[in-house]
């Protein structure tokens, strides 16, 4: 495991930078996002058996979106509060990994 | 039969067994690039010093035909030997035969040399090389496999135990290499996974390799899981036999002492350090400066390079050295650093060796993934393993110390038994530059140039408290000593802690932040 880069970068903890290397866990790392509540995301990877809902339709809080597979469970999910379908990026039979978006809401 | 026959038929049943899988599953796993079971053992052991038991061992199986199927060894091979002359247990799966697959006799063959290994107090090595558990033997492989892990965790800390992966090791048998004290892997040929690629694909539509979702390189790197990673599986066994010369049989001993060496560092060991301190440098040429003949034996090298650990001899007996790295991620504690650190820490406590801390860190790793990923516990296995710690305890303050890694770092305050301090050591709270803007904020704010009396402040701090003289005038550090008196001072101190006898209060165990 020779193929390491040997570039030394300005790297701040608190209020200094020091000239140092950075790991590939770290150069590679995923920056912060805040969730947003109108994104449903899958919490687990698994597939898409049902979508309950169409593009436009106005749901109530609590509601059947879709029911995902995972681990040999079908989960249901739900809408989080009353609102509107606005985009449904999956579609039934679908395989998707952990975080995918599933459904936007308006 | 006369007396002669017995011993030819004796002859004739061991070369048929010893076979294994047969000249054709022999010819495949080569194929692979892989030696097979018993060439690895005898290419680890000592010449003539392997002893085989069980070789006439077979299954009980009688479903899916398995009544008709003889499996030489039940695919696996334990015995006794020694390395550089030291006692050592050992099993090899042997992936000739039904894959190496683990059922009920092949584990009992396994707990059998693990119970025996533990009652001998001598190290056990474990060669994995298995599809996994056999299938037509059902849930008899999973008790297999489950009293494999309850004896690894019975010796743990009491017989040091090595898992050499050559070959694959997934679902359920990775869980005892994970258990064991210290993992081999070998570039292209180890596999480690819970749930390989085919399961992945199914569930995700995900498509990797396996060399990609489990491969050395992953575990060495990325996971953590291996301690050393090898080129070849000649390179892994040169590797195993130097980890044997550092450590003890079990946990009542010491590990074999060596004829003192002097380094072969010649040099000035301050040249090592920049006088700037927002610049690197590598602290394993600090150890090297320090060690017995420059020998130092890196410990999970590639995996959170930012904290240093391994093995070197002082005066010829084994000490653990863990040590920031300035050179990568400035040498912060973060997540994977501190669970390395950690467990390291507490592995030297359990094998009677002793622990240099050298020190050089600006403080834990800022971020929102470190947070979320949990700093607060991974970080407080720091804390926790040097305060348990009882074997003689060492630090040298080389450069920087600041703020919780001042403490984290076998401070005075969590029982370090010697704290020295290079004159240019900076004991804080927090680097100069954050200081003076939380202390002197009001001044900076209302100053006409507020940059200029920044700078006039930081450089205050710095004459007044960047250094160790502060810690020093309360007894937190022992002695600020010259860069060129460390190694002599460390012998003193790790000389003179021989005898040390720390009793701390009966428990059952500790509740670490696992």
């Amino acid at each position: 495991m020779e193929d390491k880069k040997l570039e030394l970068v300005d790297f701040a903890v608190t209020a200094r930078k020091y000239k140092t290397l950075l790991t590939i866990k770290y150069a590679t790392r995923k920056p912060y996002k805040a969730p947003d509540p109108k994104e449903i995301k899958s919490y687990i990877p698994g597939t898409i058996i049902d979508i309950k809902v169409k593009p436009g339709a106005k749901v109530k809080e609590g509601q059947i979106l879709l029911i995902l597979e995972a681990m040999k469970m079908m989960n249901k999910v739900l809408m989080p509060f009353d609102g509107k379908i606005k985009n449904i990026h999956v579609s039934k039979g679908e395989k998707i990994p952990k975080n995918h978006l599933m459904i936007e809401l308006e | 039969m006369s007396l002669k026959k017995h011993i030819l038929d004796l002859r004739k049943r061991r070369e048929k067994v010893q076979l294994g899988g047969g000249e054709k599953a022999i010819e495949k796993q080569m194929a692979m690039g892989k030696m097979t079971a018993r060439s690895r053992i005898l290419a680890l052991l000592d010449n003539e010093s392997f002893t085989e038991y069980d070789l006439f061992v077979e299954h009980e199986a009688r479903d899916f035909g398995m009544d008709k199927k003889q499996l030489h060894g039940d695919g696996v091979i334990i015995g006794t030997g020694t390395i550089y002359g030291a006692p050592v247990c050992i099993f090899a799966q042997d992936f000739t035969v039904a894959g190496g697959s683990l059922g009920l006799m092949h584990a009992r063959k396994i707990t059998k040399i693990m119970d025996h290994a533990l009652k001998m107090r001598v190290p056990l090595i474990g060669i994995n090389d298995s599809g996994g558990a056999r299938i037509q033997e059902g849930v008899n492989s999973l008790a297999g496999y489950g009293e494999i892990f309850y004896r690894n965790t019975i010796a743990s800390g009491v017989i040091p135990q090595i898992s050499v992966i050559l070959g694959p090791c997934a679902g359920g048998a990775v869980y005892s290499p994970a258990l064991t004290d210290f993992v081999f892997v070998v570039d292209q040929i180890s596999k480690m996974f819970i749930t390989g690629p085919s399961v992945i694909k199914t569930v995700l539509g995900e498509e990797i390799s396996m060399e990609e979702l489990g491969g050395a390189r992953v575990h060495a790197e990325i996971t953590g899981n291996a301690h050393f990673f090898a080129g070849s599986e000649m390179e892994c066994f040169e590797q195993i036999k130097k980890l044997i010369t550092f450590i003890p049989w079990n946990n009542t001993q010491k590990a074999r002492a060596f004829p003192p060496k002097e380094p072969k560092f010649k040099g000035n060991i301050e040249d090592i350090i920049p006088a700037d301190p927002k610049q690197p440098y590598d602290v394993r040429d600090v150890i090297k400066a320090i060690v017995d003949d420059s020998d130092f034996f890196e410990i999970q090298e590639f995996f959170a390079p930012n904290i240093v650990i391994g093995f070197g001899r002082m005066n010829g007996q084994t000490t653990g050295f863990v040590a920031n790295q300035p050179l990568v991620l400035a040498g912060v504690l973060d997540c994977d650093s501190s669970d390395k650190a950690a467990r390291f820490i507490r592995y030297c406590n359990a094998f009677n060796i002793p622990i240099i801390t050298l020190e050089d860190m600006p403080g834990y790793l800022p971020g929102v993934d470190q947070e979320h990923a949990g700093v607060i516990r991974h970080g407080a296995k720091v804390l926790y393993a040097y305060s348990e710690a009882t074997v003689p305890k060492i630090t040298v303050i080389l450069r920087k110390a600041y703020g919780g890694g001042y403490i984290a770092m076998n401070s005075r305050h969590l029982g370090a038994d010697f704290m020295f301090a290079w004159p240019m050591a900076e004991i804080a709270v927090m680097g100069p530059e954050g200081a003076a803007n939380i202390i002197f904020k009001k001044e900076i704010e209302e100053a006409e140039d507020p940059d200029a009396m920044r700078e006039v402040k930081v450089q205050e701090y710095i004459e007044r408290f960047a250094n160790p003289y502060v810690a020093a005038a309360k007894g937190y550090i022992d002695s600020v000593i010259e860069p060129s008196e460390t190694r002599h001072l460390l012998l003193h101190a790790i000389e003179v802690s021989s005898n040390k006898n720390d009793q701390r209060p009966y428990k059952k165990h500790g509740i670490p932040p696992f």
